[in-house]
């Protein structure tokens, strides 16, 4: 069923009774081409590419849980294209770029809304850094504009000017970050890759990787054994635990990141405003929540919750850049598992066991790629040569040393980012 | 969270800065191969349940300690100093 206004006015006044299932709900086959483990946003976009652009249709993805039930639903939103190494700079210019058409794409309101991300600055250096950032958005095609102290006040007011210890000197604002929907995002994909053909199996869990002669012929999971020529890991926070099913160890630590959010409220907060001088980043839901987060709990967790210290640091963060923050009462926090690497850069690649691929190590900033991701990682598997805009995403550059990707300049090494 | 310091007993999880697993206490000698150092560096087991870790109570007696902890629960088993275990 095509989503448009005549369906929704129809759907409507008939009690919304008769809305089809958004995909079907398949028995495993014998056998596919692909199969995709994982079916997060990363996963579900990556099957989505596969039909969409290769025409690839005998593929499942395997979830061990329901549909987006993992980190793309449990993140803070926020989509954006403001990095500066090449690698990352090109990789998340062609993930804002596939944002902006997949509503339309997907026929599916993911509710993207561009409203604007301001990265605050606090000092003279920061400044710099904040231009110079800016002066690399623009060389990889994308906006950014450098706010002074001024058009900071005029556009988000309530922030506390006044303050001596860390005064506001300006932001930098890249117009065309924003928000969207998080699980509308998994929602619509699933339906695109489904609609297309794609077999979308929940509550099978992954538990042996077949691999004979270097070669790998498929899957064990709790809903028996299936056969594929290829298989692509997109598990994120669990990536070690699926690798270890082929004999692999990754250059992945798993930690929980928290996020929270507040009653609903009137809106209040227009865009997504970043603190440079705390770990701390809000925007407002279109419910009304305002929705924050912080940093790392910063120990390994599967535990997908949080300690209450790390709670407190990102409560006096938020509070020292807008204390009309201390008013609202939270409502929720959440964890979510994510796979650090120690570039804090993703990797998308191949592996030493053939037909095997792999996509992890999206640290604490996953959501805004789940576009380009799965473009890429599609790309990868179907055609066995890396997409242009990921190709530097290796494996190997940990043991090589070449190509780190360290965006925040700190290390190449676990426990820096 | 509360970590039990040899020194200083059951201690709140504020005054400890993890860094990560503890394999990192058992460095590669000079002669190691690079495959080596790239294991050490990089490649982590990162269990799901049982886990050995660094910690250092910089809040506290300022010592570094191997905690046992699980992964999945947050559940601290124990904790020992660090230099019972270090090489020289």
């Amino acid at each position: 069923m095509r989503y448009n206004a005549l369906q929704i006015l129809k759907q409507g006044l008939t009690g919304n009774r008769n809305w089809d299932r958004a995909w079907r709900k398949p028995d495993p086959k014998p056998s596919y081409d692909i199969i995709i483990i994982g079916g997060g946003g990363h996963g579900l976009a990556t099957a989505y590419y596969l039909a969409a652009v290769h025409g690839k249709t005998n593929v499942a993805v395997l979830e061990k849980g329901y549909f987006g039930g993992g980190n793309v639903g449990r993140n803070t939103t926020i989509v954006r294209a403001n990095y500066g190494l090449p690698g990352n700079s090109e990789f998340y210019s062609h993930s804002l770029k596939l944002w902006e058409g997949l509503e339309q794409e997907l026929n599916f309101n993911v509710m993207h809304s561009q409203r604007g991300v301001i990265n605050l600055f606090h000092s003279d250096g920061q400044r710099d850094a904040a231009a110079r950032r800016g002066n690399a958005m623009i060389n990889q095609g994308d906006d950014a504009i450098l706010l002074e102290r001024g058009d900071c006040r005029q556009m988000l007011p309530y922030l506390d000017f006044d303050q001596t210890r860390f005064p506001i000197y300006g932001g930098l604002y890249h117009p065309r970050g924003g928000t969207a929907r998080h699980d509308a995002v998994a929602w619509g994909y699933a339906r695109g890759a489904d609609q297309r053909g794609v077999d979308l199996i929940d509550n099978c869990e992954v538990t042996g990787i077949d691999i004979e002669n270097g070669h790998v012929t498929g899957v064990q999971t709790t809903r028996g054994a299936i056969r594929a020529k290829k298989v692509g890991i997109v598990v994120a926070g669990n990536s070690s635990r699926v690798a270890a099913m082929a004999g692999m160890r990754l250059p992945i630590e798993s930690h929980v990141l928290q996020a929270f959010v507040t009653e609903g409220l009137k809106p209040v907060i227009d865009h997504v405003v970043t603190y440079g001088m705390g770990h701390f980043y809000i925007s407002q839901s279109d419910k009304g929540g305002l929705v924050f987060g912080g940093d790392l709990d910063f120990y390994p967790s599967y535990a997908s919750r949080g300690n209450l210290p790390m709670m407190e640091h990102v409560m006096e963060a938020g509070m020292t850049l807008m204390p009309m923050l201390g008013k609202a009462r939270l409502l929720r926090s959440w964890g979510g598992i994510v796979d650090m690497s120690p570039d804090g850069s993703p990797i998308i690649d191949r592996t030493d066991i053939r037909g095997l691929y792999l996509n992890c190590g999206w640290c604490y900033g996953g959501f805004k790629a789940v576009p380009g991701s799965g473009h890429s990682f599609a790309h990868l598997m179907a055609t066995d040569r890396p997409h242009d805009a990921a190709a530097r995403y290796k494996l190997n550059r940990f043991e090589t040393g070449f190509g780190l990707m360290d965006e925040e300049g700190t290390g190449a090494q676990h426990n820096l980012h | 969270m509360l970590i039990p310091c040899p020194l200083c007993g059951a201690r709140e999880l504020r005054e400890f800065t993890p860094k990560g697993s503890a394999v990192t206490l058992h460095r590669p000698g000079e002669d190691a191969g690079p495959e080596v150092w790239h294991d050490y560096l990089h490649l982590r087991d990162n269990p799901a349940g049982p886990s050995r870790e660094l910690w250092w109570h910089g809040a506290g007696c300022g010592a570094w300690l191997v905690v046992e902890r699980n992964t999945l629960t947050h559940e601290v088993t124990g904790a020992h100093l660090a230099e019972e275990e270090a090489g020289p």
